[in-house]
């Protein structure tokens, strides 16, 4: 593993150089929140944010893209024929990723890159890009890492993670990529006793503010049925207005509508971010509705991320503790506290 | 790699309506490159999405057998934009294919067994690629007896009428056709609900498969029957409806618990259905 040190004011040039041979994309302030943008000669790279308001899964899965194109014109001999798309795979670098983030990509790789089915955008842009992630030596209060699997330093998502040692950065290379990577940077240098027993502080203060909020065991053990069927989800769905924010802004939240747009003979079929909250993501041709109910809406989106996800490709639970959905809900709803009320001993009628 | 989200280009080669209510229409569709028909390998009881350039895609049953080279075939029930706009095309016309998607019947556990195959309604699309596989002559001698009971709400609903009429003179297939009522005096055939001509025809349980597949209600009161005969839960198999997008498992929607039906169905036992939420 290379490990170096790289003072902040020689960033910018490193970055700059990195920009003529990548697309390189980092968190910018724009408007009220931040944002993963592709960065421009210009764009101010804000590596002291927080976090972004969106989850960067859009870098991976955008909200609406082109599946296939065709045309629907009369005199067309290959009218009505769905086409292959043309889309860029040029090599790419995240910049300043949340570990938590870059987790959640390998979470959702289990939906997109299976054995049998490979999702090819999701799969092409996984492979092109590098991500180069940023500890958190301050996390928020709606994080809750280190309760589901990952932390704050966890580079098991990452290529590259960089640690803010106010001064500079210590650069660690976790991949093959990353290891390309750090030999792009020109500026570094060797990464000193010091500065890594200084990374390893962070950590350690970081991970002990967050703690630990709910045990995703104990929700594992349970089973399936007696969750589902369990009294507290009542409860828990009635100031939901299903309005959809807490997936639209989820890492691990992949579900999306397929759809196709035509504009005069020229048509899209468009692939878009749909959501479990809204009644029509089930809604059968024949009227019938296995999810008409506002209570099976919101106990499939806590399920799916506690429960199925964990049960069907044995593995932790699909939420990353980024406490976006925390933080944005217009009615308070709180993952950890469903995750507490599913994991406790009992679920019996109250 | 080979994109899954793009459909086979197909002709319509014929286009014919099945019941008297003209809701229904059964699509023979012949690919545009043979190469393609080659990788469309599928096996009775898998579906497909029929896909419309400019309007989307819609997931219905394969109907063909795979012992019937040379084409598929579909039966589409006019319930939405994609299912009334094909209604409306002719023979001639190109649209998509992409597939085949889903589980099958478990033809290796079938061999050797007995099966009875119960359907109601339009729900028999993939009952009937099934019969045509087991009564091609080098599937038959695999099987047992095959037992089927297949009813509709009036004569003029019943899908493959030429069909069942010749399966009417075989020997090798007991055929149990009804229909719900009749005011046909040449009716010839059976006169009752399906769960209680299946009560009355009482196929032998013993080393038998019960299918089953057809509307909520004809399924609710028909499991008791089987139950009653001996049919264990693990020998009741079933298959599933849902709305569904990608139909390969990724876009998120078609889920009961854990398993996608797209992907991990349509087919199901009961007996896995029983360790599933009831969410369907």
């Amino acid at each position: 593993m290379t490990e170096i040190y790289i003072a902040k004011d020689k960033l910018p040039a490193t970055i700059g150089k990195l920009m003529n041979e990548h697309l390189v994309y980092g968190p910018v302030f724009e408007g009220q929140y931040h944002e993963f943008i592709e960065l421009k000669a210009g764009d101010k790279i804000d590596l002291a944010y927080q976090n972004t308001r969106l989850s960067p899964k859009g870098l991976f899965h955008p909200h609406s893209e082109r599946m296939c194109q065709f045309s629907l014109a009369k005199d067309d001999p290959e009218a009505g024929i769905v086409k292959e798309a043309p889309k860029d795979y040029s090599a790419r670098i995240i910049l300043g990723i949340r570990p938590c983030d870059a987790y959640a990509f390998r979470l959702d790789d289990a939906n997109f890159d299976t054995p049998t089915i490979k999702d090819p955008w999701w799969t092409k842009r996984r492979a092109a890009t590098t991500l180069v992630g940023l500890g958190c030596n301050q996390p928020c209060r709606s994080c809750f890492c280190t309760s589901v699997g990952t932390g704050p330093f966890d580079p098991s998502g990452l290529d590259v993670l960089l640690t803010d040692l106010g001064d500079g950065f210590l650069l660690q290379a976790f991949t093959e990529k990353g290891e390309t990577f750090a030999r792009k940077v020109p500026d570094g240098e060797p990464a000193s006793p010091a500065a890594r027993q200084k990374a390893g502080a962070l950590k350690q203060s970081a991970e002990a503010q967050l703690g630990t909020q709910f045990d995703p065991k104990a929700i594992a053990e349970k089973d399936m049925l007696e969750l589902f069927n369990a009294s507290f989800w009542d409860e828990v769905q009635f100031s939901c207005i299903n309005c959809g924010t807490c997936t639209f802004l989820c890492p691990t939240c992949w579900c999306f509508d397929i759809q196709d747009e035509v504009n005069e003979t020229q048509g899209n079929r468009m692939r878009i971010w749909d959501s479990c909250m809204f009644p029509l993501f089930t809604l059968h041709g024949s009227g019938h509705n296995p999810r008409s109910q506002k209570l099976q809406r919101v106990r499939q989106r806590f399920m799916h991320k506690l429960k199925y996800y964990p049960d069907k490709y044995q593995s932790g639970v699909a939420c990353v503790g980024c406490g976006r959905c925390v933080q944005h809900c217009p009615v308070n709803i709180d993952i950890r506290e469903v995750a507490r009320l599913m994991s406790a001993t009992c679920v019996c009628p109250a | 790699m080979n994109n899954p989200y793009l459909p086979y280009p197909v002709r319509i080669e014929s286009m014919v309506t099945e019941t008297e209510d003209r809701n229904l229409k059964t699509l023979k569709l012949v690919f545009l490159n043979p190469e393609d028909e080659q990788k469309f390998k599928y096996t009775p009881g898998q579906f497909a999405e029929l896909s419309v350039a400019g309007l989307g895609e819609i997931p219905i049953g394969i109907a063909s057998s795979p012992t019937e080279p040379g084409f598929v075939k579909f039966t589409v029930n006019k319930v939405g934009k994609v299912s009334s706009y094909i209604h409306n095309m002719e023979p001639g016309e190109v649209m998509g294919v992409r597939g085949p998607l889903g589980n099958w019947y478990p033809w290796d556990l079938l061999e050797g067994k007995n099966l009875v195959i119960i359907g109601g309604g339009f729900a028999f699309t993939t009952l009937r690629s099934s019969i045509v596989y087991m009564l091609d002559p080098a599937n038959r001698p695999r099987f047992g007896d095959i037992t089927v009971v297949y009813g509709a709400r009036f004569p003029g609903l019943l899908l493959y009428k030429d069909e069942l009429a010749a399966w009417e003179q075989r020997d090798d297939i007991r055929m149990h056709i009804t229909v719900d009522g009749t005011t046909d005096p040449n009716w010839k055939y059976n006169v009752g609900f399906v769960p209680a001509v299946t009560k009355q025809k009482a196929p032998d349980s013993e080393n038998s498969y019960a299918i089953i597949c057809g509307p909520p209600i004809m399924i609710k009161f028909t499991l008791p029957v089987l139950t009653e005969l001996g049919f264990p839960p693990e020998r009741i198999i079933s298959s599933l409806e849902m709305r569904m997008k990608c139909g390969i498992g990724i876009c998120g929607r078609c889920n009961i618990g854990t398993e996608y039906v797209c992907k991990d169905g349509p087919v199901f036992t009961l007996e896995q259905l029983s360790r599933l939420p009831n969410e369907y």
